[in-house]
């Protein structure tokens, strides 16, 4: 590519745009260029950096063993001390007042800069360009009249915007199309804006995002309402109470998101979560009593068990425990009931650490015998094991477990007694 | 073991020339700071940085502190300050308020913020609204290629999934055409490249015009690898959310690698200490069961052992310098993989979660008992782990039209109640990403995507927008898997000793979706005939192939293949190819934008912050 040409085509083509006059001569050709020029400026902004960083070790396309590789590798622990614990000690030294934001956003310029090359012309911006540029090439010890400011200031007219923006978009770098966005987003009135993006779904999930990311929630509903995305509306607002640390706060504002356009089974959802922050404030009382949650957001049997259980485990509260699984029957009568099966009980025990005489409580409430069996070997809960094995009179299971107690331990003995008793009739 | 390298498998190219050009570029940053300077550095980057250069390399370059980038005010009193972070937002936020803090108390420092990899525009705009843009100095760190084994590179950028496949912010497109523009100046220019997807298209066509704009020297050079593959992640969900049971992917789904080593707490080591250990292909023990069936590893291991004991036996024999090397190298690496193991062994006893995903693959077969699968998580929905029951979304998402609402709405409800209502934002995102879906009533959607189709003008996006494109996918699973033969039918036994295909990593219940596309296609050297798959994949405009003829390719070069996945990989998908690479006398070589596993992905969509 002859690029002193392109090169000096490009400049007769913008400076016509030095003038501002955008609508002489104006055919559809150019004004592609410049948008094509503009993008591809936009994105050499930071492929430029990188090549220059390269060069200056000279290590674009060189073969690699050119690059000096003299930098000295000290043998060093691969150190983790990264953490900056020095931090911690001497604190506060700055009072961290956040500064408010500025309410005219950036509005007089928003300069791109791009490098161009040798020999490009002068845009209109370089004349407007100040400081930043500036202080910014020098601290790169790049030399110096390389640099130009690219400016987007120069696409004042619609047509001229969106063909920037088509042209960002035929690039795929999405970082070039927000950079147009935010440009567009400035030089054009909301509505314009969210009409034009409509019917363009690519540079519209990119402001989506875009907003997202800054926090400029406000635009971003307003974009949802002119889309008419009622539930993607409901859900940003909702989606605000994350930010919210103080409960009662978080509280007020749960409530503005009820009656929002969510979906039926959403809304439900978001009703029950604003009753569950309420009755969190409400600490003390009935109203924060397990039972009571259960019964309000239909909780069902198991998972509350599931739940309960673990907890009060992990409090090795085991009281709590046995009153979560007795049951009154209409006689007065109390037994014992799992809804998740006792088998389970006993092994979420075990995982809290359980003491045996617990466990084996549980474990003896286990129906199947042979469960019951296996989990008590697995435990260890000898007393189990050994009362069960008399129960189905099986003398050589008991035997061979005799192996596994303690020598001379009040199992062994029991153990003992027990085989040598002749008031059982074992079966083997 | 069941794993030796192929004597004939080409030789690998030597990837650690990316590391010495990272810290050589990071080193030439901090030098354009002269003078002693306190580093601030996100934590993100931590590990990676940790991987090529060290602190005394960092110190060597005149960096007094060491900070992270944290929600707290800095107490440096450094006259320089650098920073060392991610391009994002919140990042920008931080330093502009200390820089502006500064300002109130009449202080004047240099900044420097050094983005890795690369800036963004929207970054730079925070700078210019909170006032500093100008007082700060900007440079870009192009660290995007940190090889974290022989065969894999990754970009490290876990990020790259939420912000594509979820937002569809193409915003990283451009890094990762940077990063294969590096890669093909390094190693010479790829003569058969290949690829599916509509984020695989797009950073093919930039990373082709960056070529083209430079003179690329890399013109003339011999290409070192032969083959370039690129892959969308959604092209196949349904394998990186399957639970994993090769080895390596077992590790990683218990205890996450990080950036390719895995800490062990306390409770693994048997000890007080926790411990971090480096898994790649230099722990030897390790790169011999990394890719095997964990079914394997046990007996593996405790045959290792007993040669180990008789070797130890021999030890008298030995003179000094063979002992040395015996306990460095074999005595070490067992020890650590016994304790691995007897961790493992108390673990796996109540992971229920292979048992539940691998059946519900073989079902696939029986259409009706789909819902089965949903029995299953019902009762297990408490776990201490946030991503647990949402990992079987897998299950749900085999249903070739979506949850029938019933259970979509219970399943939701349960999951509401045992973790937290703000996670409805997270079912509001899977759906969006297209991870789960309600049964919809087929007239509504079809009108609801011709008015979509209507609106969309984009040349890019094609007639349908994602959302669309991806609800198309997932029911076409079903067809695609009978067209490709990813469940295979297996007579008797499957002996995961003897892998006889790819389906081994998943106990030879699933060939995964995206090796078998690449083995096609490499089959085939084209998507000829492929053409069902493609419209299936809804791909048709985006699967490509293109191959210049090239006389300088060494025979060797043509058996290397770069696999590129966007929006990450797993552990079993690299063991599942690793596989491949050895029947057919390939190697693989894998890129990708972060390593990937269920928990990952779910963990993705969530917008509540751990």
């Amino acid at each position: 590519m002859n690029r002193t040409k392109g090169d000096e085509e490009e400049y007769w083509n913008s400076s016509k745009f030095k003038a501002f006059t955008f609508d002489d001569e104006d055919d559809e050709l150019s004004q592609l260029k410049e948008s094509k020029r503009a993008v591809n400026s936009l994105r050499d902004f930071v492929d430029d950096d990188d090549d220059d960083d390269l060069e200056r070790v000279s290590w674009t396309g060189e073969p690699v063993g050119s690059i000096s590789w003299s930098i000295k590798e000290t043998a060093g622990s691969s150190g983790s001390t990264h953490e900056g614990r020095e931090q911690l000690k001497s604190r506060n030294s700055f009072s961290y007042a956040q500064l408010p934001k500025p309410t005219s956003t950036y509005s007089l310029s928003s300069f791109f800069k791009g490098r161009t090359r040798p020999g490009s012309f002068q845009s209109l911006s370089d004349a407007l360009s100040d400081t930043p540029a500036k202080s910014y090439a020098p601290e790169l010890g790049r030399p110096k009249g390389e640099y130009r400011v690219c400016s987007l200031e120069r696409f004042r007219s619609l047509q001229d915007k969106l063909q920037l923006l088509e042209e960002a978009v035929s690039m795929h770098d999405g970082n070039v199309i927000t950079a147009v966005l935010i440009f567009l987003k400035r030089t054009l009135s909301k509505e314009i804006l969210f009409r034009e993006l409509e019917v363009r779904q690519v540079a519209l999930r990119h402001l989506i995002h875009f907003l997202k990311e800054i926090g400029d929630q406000k635009l971003l509903l307003d974009l949802f309402r002119f889309l008419d995305r009622t539930e993607e509306l409901a859900l940003s607002h909702y989606r605000e109470h994350l930010n919210i640390q103080d409960p009662e706060k978080r509280k007020e504002f749960l409530k503005t998101c009820i009656g929002l356009p969510f979906s039926a089974e959403d809304c439900a959802h978001i009703q029950d979560h604003y009753t569950l922050l309420e009755r969190q404030i409400i600490i003390e009382g009935t109203f924060s009593s397990p039972v009571n949650l259960k019964k309000t957001f239909k909780i069902p049997d198991k998972q509350y068990v599931l739940t309960a259980l673990a907890a009060r485990a992990k409090l090795r509260a085991w009281q709590d425990i046995d009153a979560l699984f007795t049951t009154k029957n209409w006689l007065g009568y109390t037994k014992k009931r799992a809804p998740i099966g006792f088998h389970r009980v006993v092994e979420i025990l075990h995982k809290n650490s359980a003491p045996v005489q617990i466990l084996q409580e549980y474990v003896n409430l286990v129906e199947d015998v042979d469960t019951k069996l296996n989990l008590a070997t697995k435990f260890k809960c000898h007393d189990v094991v050994i009362d069960t094995c008399r129960d189905l009179k099986d003398r050589q299971q008991l035997l061979a477990y005799r192996s596994k107690v303690d020598k001379g331990s009040a199992e062994e003995e029991k153990i003992d007694t027990l085989l040598s008793s002749s008031q059982i009739r074992w079966k083997n | 073991m069941a794993f030796p390298h192929r004597l004939d498998a080409p030789e690998l190219p030597d990837f650690s020339m990316l590391k010495r050009l990272a810290r050589d570029q990071l080193i030439y940053l901090l030098e354009q700071l002269p003078g002693r300077k306190d580093l601030f550095i996100e934590a993100d980057l931590m590990s990676p940085l940790d991987r090529i250069a060290n602190v005394s390399i960092l110190k060597q370059h005149e960096v007094d502190k060491l900070y992270k980038v944290e929600n707290k005010p800095a107490l440096s009193s450094s006259e320089q300050l650098c920073f060392l972070v991610r391009p994002r937002i919140k990042n920008m936020r931080y330093i502009a308020n200390l820089v502006n803090a500064d300002k109130t108390a009449g202080r004047t420092r240099k900044y420097k913020v050094i983005f890795s990899p690369q800036k963004f525009y929207a970054c730079e705009m925070v700078l210019e609204e909170e006032g500093i843009y100008g007082d700060v100095s900007c440079d870009e760190w192009a660290f995007s290629l940190l090889p974290l084994d022989v065969d894999l590179l990754s970009m490290e950028l876990p990020e790259f999934f939420r912000d594509y496949f979820l937002e569809g912010d193409q915003r990283w497109i451009n890094t990762v055409a940077q990063a294969l523009h590096l890669l093909s100046t390094l190693y010479g220019p790829f003569p058969n490249c290949y690829g599916i997807g509509r984020c695989a298209k797009m950073s093919y066509e930039l990373w082709k015009k960056l070529e083209d704009e430079e003179d690329s020297e890399s013109k003339g050079r011999r290409p070192e690898i032969g083959h370039i593959f690129l892959l969308d992640r959604d092209m196949d969900f349904v394998t990186a959310l399957c639970s994993q049971v090769v080895y390596e992917g077992l590790v990683d789904d218990t205890f996450r690698i990080k950036c390719g080593s895995v800490d062990f707490g306390p409770e693994v080591t048997s000890s007080d200490k926790s411990l971090k250990v480096l898994l790649n292909a230099e722990d030897k023990v390790f790169s011999e069961i990394r890719n095997e069936h964990f079914s394997n590893v046990f007996g593996f291991l405790s045959q290792k052992a007993r040669n180990l004991q008789a070797q130890y036996d021999r030890r008298r024999g030995m003179d000094i310098k063979q002992m040395k090397n015996f306990v460095s190298q074999e005595l070490k690496g067992l020890k650590q993989e016994h304790r691995l193991l007897s961790l493992r062994r108390c673990k796996l006893k109540y992971k229920s979660q292979f048992t539940v995903l691998i059946p519900a693959l073989g079902r696939l077969r029986s259409e009706n008992h789909s819902r089965h699968y949903l029995k299953k998580p019902k009762n297990k929905n408490k776990n201490r782990d946030i991503s647990w029951p949402l990992s079987y979304a897998p299950a749900l998402f085999f249903l070739p039209s979506g949850l029938i609402p019933k259970d979509y709405r219970s399943l939701k409800t349960q999951y509401l109640q045992s973790y937290g209502p703000e996670h409805l934002l997270t079912f509001s995102n899977l759906r969006r990403a297209g991870l789960l879906t309600e049964q919809a009533p087929g007239d509504t959607l079809t009108a609801m995507e011709s008015k979509v189709s209507k609106l969309v003008t984009d040349k890019a996006a094609g007639k349908i927008t994602d959302a669309f494109s991806s609800l198309a996918k997932r029911s076409n699973f079903r067809a695609i898997s009978k067209k490709l033969n990813l469940i295979p039918r297996v007579d008797g036994e499957y002996d995961l000793k003897v892998p006889r295909d790819m389906a081994y990593v998943f106990s030879g219940a699933y060939v995964p979706l995206s090796c078998r596309i690449i083995e096609q296609v490499l089959e085939r050297r084209s998507w000829q005939g492929l053409d069902e798959v493609v419209r299936l994949l809804n791909c048709i405009e985006f699967a490509f192939t293109d191959i210049t003829k090239e006389d300088k390719a060494s025979s060797e070069s043509l058996r290397l293949i770069l696999v590129v996945f966007l929006g990450g990989c797993t552990f079993s998908e690299i063991s599942a190819l690793r596989f491949l690479g050895r029947e057919k006398g390939y190697r693989f070589i894998f890129l990708t934008t972060a390593i990937t596993n269920s928990a990952r992905l779910m963990e993705a969509m969530s917008e509540v912050k751990a």
